[in-house]
């Protein structure tokens, strides 16, 4: 019995020792011939719909350019979860997530991505943006116009937790500029603000996603504070005539950025493909995607295309309003930061 | 005749001897079990004495702690009550549609955990269809928490208890009112020793299941910061933050904190086997 489950585990393993050696000997051959190659992109929730559309074109254009044969594989997630996966193994060749922190950890942690891969691409390696607007029931019963809506006594909102979503994280940086920008960077009066904001939610829900099931699905909140194209998914999936989008007058440039995964991407042999891959983003095919898919272009020619889409909103941005990610993170997200103030006790 | 004589002398058993089946324990228990567990151990290490003691006793974890040991503690008996009239229930009478009841018991086990909490908010969401009729708020409140923590706990006790009731015999509580026993006294004095372990045993798999939930619960909770937040939601958060070692640090206290509770269960549970068995 022992004898002969000690010789299937010996014949196991050496099928799985011959099938990876296998696996990595064509991979590693990859570039240098016309052998079918595989690239895995981690991403986050909202651009499923997005990256199947563009997962299509590229591997069409890069068989027309190169005669290879591409499979793009996809994995979805919470972007800090995604991230970790990465920093755990997961062997990705390029990331795609919500906000650059994510991407800069892979890089400190793991060592997988060089330090600067925000300067490779064009536009900080973001080709497409986004922003946060709200989302209010059809007719806008409460007349919620702006920012300053959300801190009226008979207003509930829904937003998700900023400890735990990407995107989540976003509008809180959007509430935040449009307090800064009320009192003149007065710290106390904008602190003020964010907890008064805070008092009308009533539920964090853990993702981005979840919020939105929270305000279109469960009937919670009069308006959700969320990304744009998942705003314009809530509209286009359940009806036009359920909800309506606000667009406030100041918001943020949400800057989702891409990157190759250096070091995954030499052992695998995709190097090549990979820089293609997110250099394909930025063509007119690219951008025309994500239009479509509500991201907005950074492409002007596209953008103006699409125009009537992507209201004209006065957005600040984190590096400028922020000084960048790391320190975004540090003074508002982290314990004891001053999200965690606004529920000390 | 003499060839069975010798055989009888050297004991037989179905498994190969004690050292090799033990040796096998051991080894997949370690791998399976220890070695993950050791892990978080591991990296809690990481962190000074001081360090650890910051985070661990942060009041926002704390208040964490209480809803989560609370909650599992409040689901957990509530189960063993309804869990042990469900199972009599089911050995005891015959009814239509008995089967699919019996069926529908191991749902729990079988639902991915985050169906289970979608589902459950949907009902019980202040626009759902048990919400809008109750007149408190049962969603984002820690009473949802609780509901969701009954809900994954059920199957435990009623599967504990169940084969415990087929096996009493009517007889013996026949025997006990023919004697002159009330039916309290007979189940005070009868039936409820020969349950009481399995029960106890139904609620320690309950308790202990519910502290490390996750999937089912937060969804219902609402996950407000001192309020509804639970332990592995807050261990979430600082993952989120890229602190390892903070995350293992409260998983370390919930480990610990479990395995105490579990073994003073245990404790229990033998001492009352020896009383009511063999007292």
């Amino acid at each position: 019995m022992v004898k002969n489950a000690l010789i299937g585990i010996i014949v196991a393993l050496v099928f799985y020792a011959s099938g990876c050696s296998q696996g990595e000997t064509t991979s590693k051959k990859g570039n240098d011939s016309k052998e079918a190659v595989e690239l895995l992109n981690v991403s986050y929730d909202p651009t499923r719909e997005l990256y199947q559309e563009f997962n299509k074109e590229f591997a069409k254009h890069w068989e027309e350019e190169t005669g290879q044969k591409v499979t793009i594989q996809q994995s979805h997630g919470g972007s800090g979860k995604q991230a970790r996966s990465v920093i755990d193994g997961l062997e990705a060749d390029v990331v795609t997530l919500a906000l650059a922190y994510d991407i800069d950890e892979i890089a400190a942690k793991r060592g997988i991505i060089s330090e600067d891969w925000q300067s490779k691409l064009e536009d900080n390696s973001t080709p497409y943006t986004s922003t946060i607007v709200f989302l209010v029931r059809k007719g806008n019963p409460k007349n919620i116009q702006d920012w300053d809506d959300l801190i009226r006594d008979d207003v509930s909102v829904i937003t998700p937790n900023p400890k735990t979503s990407g995107g989540a994280r976003w509008n809180y940086l959007a509430a935040w500029s449009y307090a800064d920008k009320t009192f003149n960077g007065d710290e106390k009066k904008i602190k003020g603000y964010m907890r008064d904001l805070f008092k009308n939610v009533e539920v964090l829900d853990s993702g981005a996603r979840d919020a939105t099931n929270s305000f279109v699905q469960r009937g919670l909140g009069d308006v959700l504070i969320a990304w744009e194209n998942e705003a314009y998914l809530s509209i286009n999936e359940l009806g036009k005539d359920e909800f309506e989008i606000v667009n406030p007058t100041l918001s943020i440039l949400a800057e989702p950025p891409v990157a190759v995964v250096d070091k995954i991407a030499e052992k695998k042999g995709t190097a090549k493909v990979a820089k293609a891959y997110l250099e394909y983003l930025y063509t007119e095919t690219g951008q025309k995607i994500a239009a479509e898919n509500y991201y907005r272009p950074r492409d002007p020619e596209v953008l103006k295309e699409y125009a009537d889409k992507f209201a004209d909103i006065e957005l600040v941005t984190v590096d400028d309003a922020f000084g960048g990610w790391q320190k975004a993170q540090e003074t508002h997200f982290n314990d004891g930061g001053t999200f965690d103030e606004i529920y000390a006790e | 005749m003499i060839r069975g004589k010798i055989r009888s002398t050297k004991h037989h058993n179905v498994l190969p001897g004690f050292g090799l089946t033990m040796g096998y324990t051991t080894l997949y228990l370690s791998i399976l079990v220890l070695l993950p567990l050791s892990m978080i151990f591991f990296y809690t290490a990481r962190m000074g004495w001081t360090e650890f003691a910051d985070t661990v006793l942060d009041p926002r974890v704390v208040a964490s702690y209480k809803l989560s040991f609370g909650a599992s503690l409040a689901a957990a008996l509530i189960n063993v009550a309804f869990g042990v009239l469900l199972a009599w229930v089911l050995v005891r009478y015959r009814f239509p549609g008995k089967k699919i009841i019996d069926g529908l018991v191991d749902l729990p086990f079988a639902l991915p955990t985050a169906v289970a909490g979608i589902a459950l908010t949907t009902v019980y969401a202040p626009n759902g269809w048990i919400g809008s009729l109750l007149g408190f708020k049962v969603a984002y409140t820690p009473i949802g928490v609780v509901i969701a923590l009954i809900f994954i706990g059920l199957p435990f006790v009623v599967r504990m208890v169940q084969p415990v009731l087929q096996n009493l015999e009517k007889e013996v509580e026949e025997a006990s009112s023919s004697l002159g026993a009330s039916r309290l006294q007979t189940f005070r004095k009868v039936i409820f020793p020969e349950l009481l372990p399995a029960a106890l045993a139904g609620f320690t798999l309950a308790f202990a299941r519910s502290l490390g939930e996750y999937g089912s619960v937060v969804f219902i909770a609402g996950n407000m910061p001192f309020k509804t937040e639970i332990t592995p939601l807050i261990i979430l958060t600082k993952l989120e933050q890229f602190d390892y070692s903070g995350a293992t640090a409260i998983a370390t206290v919930m480990l610990v904190t479990s395995f105490l509770l579990l073994l003073v269960i245990n404790l229990i549970q033998w001492w009352t086997n020896r009383k009511f068995i063999h007292g």
